[in-house]
């Protein structure tokens, strides 16, 4: 199981043995990890599991598609690194992934 | 729509009878066993009559998030409720554009209630709500609709626009006139009174817009609008100007206003989840959420095909209009279990369509959430019951899911 960790705003860091095949939003909740709303449930249609990826891991992690990109953009804190974490699959790849999550989800 | 007979049985009625649009079926809380049977029979269902022409109805809530999603085959232009914009007030708001327009106008509005915005103005509404809620009269029967609701979302609009808070009853006026047209959804403004109080609305915002713009910025919505050099010149488009500022009147009024009326009514007609509430306040942020989808205080949304393209197993040609019922996937238990149920515990609350998916998703949830959860939370401190005594009268529209009155009663803790 790949090891991931998610720093939330205020410093506290969580790093969860996560599960592969299934995205890093639905791990992250799995592992109660707080700081991501995932209100669509996964359909790249809310923005609410907005993170950032640390820049060294931006590649691994893959590119954004239209759709991510149209939400990513609708979000007032969008960085070069932001990403809907529904959108990113989890695979043995990203054993060591770390991303930090945004102040707030809107 | 016919006024004299009553609304058909809706178990039996033949599917191409069936008339969704009729603004009765919100009127008389009659639309739950309309959409149940089109989501079980004919999801995508298209209604070749209805007093606003053909069109396409979606019930379910996965259809519903996909079309929502889709801006490319379903646009939001020329209009986002189900009947067309009335040619005698041509209106264009960031609501009913597609992007790139959309997303320049809409940026420049969100600082306003972004949450670092939204914290600064926490202490504000939590002393509103106090003031509110400590003037009712304990015991004795009053409107809720009108002495909590419309006061607290009007106050709240008056402070997002910087608006003369004295004036500020003229906000829901305008509001419900803009919304309340026979061929926009089905209400009963007369013409004559839309136009006034349209002209009225645009001629009071146009002069606050140029005192403003000899003041200090502030971070009201008008000031942002002025700030964003891609709005800065707004006001000389009054088509535009007035389209956008009731948009924002609209969002930012009815519909916390009716969720407000809305879980009222919602914990009285299940005393065992307000009893829940009693022993744990804690659940509130969650109870908020539910009081959202069980309310939905906009029934729908409206697209407009703009190609040719297949949507479950049925053929949606370019130009048609494609409605998004946000009311009936809220109450689809396929996705949500026991939708029917008012339930303040549940596990993922969030997970609700009223605020609507996709690049057009509300802008102003968290502050619609937050102004419910104060909203609560003082309710909590102070009342041992807000009390139902009467029946609400509901508004008459296909779009406004919402209440015109709701009689009650606050019984001390």
């Amino acid at each position: 199981m790949p090891k991931i960790t998610l720093i939330e705003y205020g410093g506290a860091s969580h790093t969860i043995d996560a599960e592969t095949g299934k995205s890093l939003m639905q791990n992250a909740l799995d592992n109660g990890v707080p700081g991501i709303d995932a209100d669509c449930g996964g359909a790249c249609a809310c923005g609410t599991c907005h993170v950032f990826v640390d820049p060294d891991w931006m590649p691994v992690t893959g590119e954004t598609d239209a759709m991510e990109e149209a939400m990513l953009g609708m979000r007032p804190d969008r960085a070069e690194t932001s990403r809907l974490s529904c959108q990113i699959e989890v695979s043995e790849e990203l054993d060591g992934l770390l991303v930090r999550l945004p102040e707030f989800q809107m | 729509m016919n006024e004299a007979l009553a609304l058909p049985d809706a178990m039996t009625i033949a599917l191409d009878e069936m008339d969704v649009s009729d603004p009765r079926l919100l009127e008389q809380d009659a639309w739950r066993p309309f959409f149940a049977r089109l989501r079980r029979e004919d999801p995508v269902h298209f209604q070749a009559d209805s007093p606003f022409g053909p069109f396409w109805s979606i019930t379910r809530f996965k259809d519903i998030v996909a079309v929502d999603s889709d801006h490319e085959a379903f646009s939001s232009e020329p209009a986002i409720f189900i009947g067309d914009r009335p040619v005698d007030t041509p209106t264009q708001s960031f609501i009913a554009m597609d992007p790139p327009e959309h997303d320049i106008q809409r940026r420049a509005a969100q600082p306003v209630v972004a949450p670092q915005n939204l914290a600064a103005m926490e202490d504000l509404i939590r002393s509103r709500v106090v003031e509110i809620l400590d003037g009712l009269p304990v015991g004795e029967t009053f409107d809720w609709v009108d002495k909590v609701s419309i006061n607290l979302t009007t106050q709240m609009l008056a402070t997002l626009f910087d608006f003369p808070f004295e004036e500020r009853h003229k906000l829901t006026y305008w509001s419900d006139v803009a919304t309340g047209a026979p061929e926009i959804a089905g209400g009963n403004v007369p013409k004559e009174e839309r136009l006034a109080a349209l002209g009225e609305c645009l001629a009071t915002f146009t002069r606050l817009w140029h005192e403003r713009k000899h003041r200090e910025p502030g971070f009201d919505l008008i000031s942002l609008l002025q700030r964003d050099p891609n709005t800065a010149d707004m006001v000389d488009d009054p088509k535009n100007f007035l389209g956008n500022l009731l948009l924002l009147i609209v969002g930012g009024n009815d519909t916390t206003r009716n969720s407000a009326s809305g879980g009222v009514l919602a914990l009285n007609q299940h005393p065992a989840e307000y009893d829940k509430l009693r022993r744990d306040p804690g659940l509130i942020p969650g109870m908020v959420s539910e009081i959202i989808r069980w309310q939905t205080p906009l029934a729908h949304m409206r697209r407009t095909a703009s190609r040719d393209i297949e949507f479950g197993g049925k053929r949606i040609r370019r130009g048609e209009k494609v409605v998004m019922w946000y009311l009936s996937g809220n109450y689809d238990d396929t996705v949500i279990e026991d939708a029917d149920q008012f339930i303040i515990d549940r596990s993922n609350p969030r997970h609700h369509i009223s605020f609507g998916f996709g690049v057009h998703r509300c802008m102003g949830n968290r502050l619609a959430e937050m102004q419910l959860r104060i909203l609560w939370e003082e309710i909590m401190q102070r009342f041992h019951a807000v009390e139902v005594v009467g029946e609400p009268v509901r508004v008459r529209s296909n779009f406004v899911r919402g209440y015109k009155s709701l009689p009650a009663r606050v019984l001390p803790l």
